[in-house]
């Protein structure tokens, strides 16, 4: 094992300089690598006013009361972590890897820590993170919520997560990650390792609300076993200067499913590049790709690439962009890759204006011609997701509701 | 009611509508006939108000107002409304949603669903996947729901199955008030193709669109029976003996 450790840090260390492979560069060396610590807060109580409702806005509830466990990071301090279910445990990264040997058996198993210069940053100088995780056959009664906060300029945050839902388990997570509201710059990396097995469900949602200068370099990866459902939905709904991510899933044990929704806003000056890959690896495994796209002047990359290994896979791809302003673009990347006969994949996308034929239609039933285009945004950003439990779903939609005014 | 006057309409640089008149009056319903491209659909979408629809001469007036230049919510605020023959689909509105901006508070979307057995849709998004027949459903339930003064139908009656031809009727009966004789006061301008309409209520008048203009006009009935028996062929003979 130890000689495992030995090669990941060597691995990190070669890739220090290595770009990624989308997405503007970053000078890593003009954030500030160090914060002062924060004390652990027994109950979270150290959020102003504005504080509070910029957690809100991602989905973290204060209160606790409808969550079954919660995480928080806060610069590069574990504030706050605890679990209220039996039968589910959440750690920060670095008790989890004191705790458990086994652990280094996950650790940059599903992402690879050479992968840029973001993913060795984070192995060499690693803040934190958190470790979920269902035990077999628990199901978890409401979400786990998880928030990475930066309170302070141009820091850098370097996280690293482990999620695992165990054999026949049931597990739901929130992340909320957000800049305080005074911060304009910095830089989050957020390495999320997910490990979905057997029969296992987990759904993620994750919500972004960041500084308008603020550059964002999640690297996540997912493994599915037989039968494992994973469910990833993704909301970025405020300026952000650069955010890229291209997770990858694993659907390596039969009748495996991995759903994506994005749902993705790009104000002026933002620049958001996303995707999610998916390799369907086993018969009878699914998955589907979903992105809504608005700009309202900045840029939105939507990639998706799906490739079916085997027979007996179907997958599906699905972007729809709108462009609510002159300026900006949306740029729709789906691809998809058939390795052998038997495979059903399909993609369906549209990217343009609100059409004037579906305004008129409302106007016809009696809205105002501005009624009738936040209607229309407000339903093409309100995805029903398949498979969320309704207090997650009235959450993003909550979420959702709440970045309208900026849109309009 | 309604009153088109000398309207010249042209749709993608096309000249559609060549000097339509139209004069409606309260409690009275029209029926319009005609060939397939005759400009029939282009003379509601205008009467409602579509931007891609562009007069080039004429005026259209409702209760004595000049309407010619208002938008279509304006329009729909007056008391028109229309059932489109093909109305668009828009992700994300559920056809609950579109009902209850109908209704404007005034009515229960499940109440009406559930009178017409359309339940199931209420929480599909508008049109997406709906069959022909569903789609004219779920027009003249928004239709029911905004209980507008004018009722403009664009073919209430093509794909709909025998069975709910009958509920369909009975709707659009009650839309324009064909239960009160006296005292009328909704009137409405259908266009039709089968004629199934006629068996359901009384029209006033019939009328022929025919190459972007309205002729014939005369008792519905009649004119129905006519193009029925001899074709439109007939129609553009006896036009052109007109139009001399
Ligand atoms: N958006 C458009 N672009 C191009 N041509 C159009 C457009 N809309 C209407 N037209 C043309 O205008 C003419 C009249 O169309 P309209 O839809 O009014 O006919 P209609 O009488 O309703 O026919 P139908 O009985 O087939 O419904 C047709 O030749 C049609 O092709
Ligand atoms: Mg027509």
């Amino acid at each position: 094992m130890h000689s495992r450790i030995h090669e990941i840090k060597e691995a990190a260390e070669s890739a220090k300089d290595k770009k990624g492979t989308y997405g503007p560069d970053i000078d890593l060396s003009q954030y500030k690598k160090n914060a002062t610590p924060h004390p652990y807060e027994e109950k979270l109580g150290s959020f102003g006013p504005e504080e509070s409702d910029k957690l809100t806005a991602v989905g973290i509830d204060i209160s606790q009361d409808q969550r079954s466990g919660t995480f928080l990071l806060k610069d590069q301090s574990v504030i706050h972590c605890r679990t209220k279910q039996d039968g589910l445990e959440v750690l920060s990264m670095k008790e989890a890897l004191d705790r458990y040997q086994w652990l280094e058996e996950y650790w940059w198993k599903a992402v690879s820590v050479d992968a840029d210069k973001y993913t060795a940053q984070a192995e060499l100088s690693l803040n934190d993170g958190y470790f979920i995780r269902s035990y077999a056959f628990a199901k978890s009664l409401s979400p786990i919520q998880a928030c990475l906060y930066m309170g302070v300029e141009n820091l850098s945050q370097n996280v690293h997560n482990i999620i695992i839902a165990e054999e026949g388990s049931e597990l739901h997570i929130i992340t909320g990650c957000a800049t305080a509201p005074y911060v304009l710059s910095g830089l989050h990396i957020g390495i999320s390792e997910f490990y979905i097995k057997k029969g296992a469900k987990l759904t993620f949602t994750m919500i972004h609300n960041w500084g308008r200068d603020v550059m964002v370099r999640p690297r996540s990866a997912a493994i599915v076993e037989e039968e494992g459902i994973f469910l990833s939905n993704f909301a970025c709904l405020h300026p952000v200067r650069s955010l890229q991510l291209y997770p990858v899933t694993r659907l390596v044990g039969q009748g495996a499913i991995a759903r994506f929704h994005s749902i993705l806003l790009a104000t002026p000056g933002s620049d958001l590049d996303t995707g999610a890959r998916v390799f369907l690896q086993a018969p009878q495994t699914r998955s589907e790709i979903i992105t809504r796209a608005i700009s309202t002047g900045g840029k939105i990359m939507a990639r998706g690439h799906l490739i079916g290994e085997v027979p007996g896979i179907k997958a599906h791809l699905e972007c729809m962009g709108l462009l609510l302003s002159e300026k900006g673009g949306i740029h729709a990347v789906p691809e998809l890759e058939g390795k052998v006969g038997g495979v059903d994949m399909s993609h369906e996308a549209a990217v343009g204006k609100i059409a004037q034929e579906e305004v008129e239609y409302l106007m016809a039933r009696g809205l105002s011609e501005e009624e009738a285009t936040s209607t229309i945004v407000r339903g093409f950003l309100d995805v029903r997701i398949e498979g969320l439990p309704p207090s997650l779903q009235e959450e993003l939609s909550r979420v959702i509701k709440q970045s309208e005014k900026a849109l309009m | 009611m309604l009153r088109v006057e000398n309207l010249w309409v042209e749709v993608a640089g096309k000249q559609v509508l060549k000097g339509v008149n139209l004069d409606i009056a309260p409690g009275e319903t029209h029926i319009l006939f005609g060939k397939n491209g005759s400009g029939k659909t282009t003379l509601l979408m205008t009467i409602m108000g579509f931007s891609s629809y562009h007069i080039t001469e004429g005026r259209i007036f409702f209760k004595g107002e000049d309407i010619t230049h208002l938008p279509p919510y304006e329009r729909a605020k007056r008391g028109i409304g229309l059932s489109f023959q093909r109305p668009p689909t828009i992700r994300g509105i559920k056809t609950r949603d579109i009902i209850n901006i109908c209704g404007r508070g005034r009515i229960s979307a499940d109440d009406l669903a559930e009178r017409f057995q359309f339940q199931d849709f209420l929480d599909r998004d508008i049109n997406l996947g709906f069959s022909g027949g569903e789609l004219k459903k779920s027009e003249l339930l928004q239709l029911i729901a905004q209980d507008p003064e004018l009722t403009l139908l664009d073919e209430p009656e093509s794909g709909v199955d025998l069975e709910n031809l009958q509920v369909i009727g009975e709707a659009i009966r009650n839309l324009l008030q064909k239960h009160i004789r006296r005292k009328r006061a909704k009137s409405g301008l259908i266009i039709s193709h089968q004629g199934f309409i006629l068996n359901y209520l009384e029209a006033d008048k019939g009328a022929l669109m025919w190459n972007g203009r309205v002729h014939c006009r005369g008792n519905a009935r009649e004119l129905f029976k006519h193009i029925q028996e001899k074709g439109y062929e007939e129609c553009a003979e006896c036009i052109a003996e007109f139009m001399k």
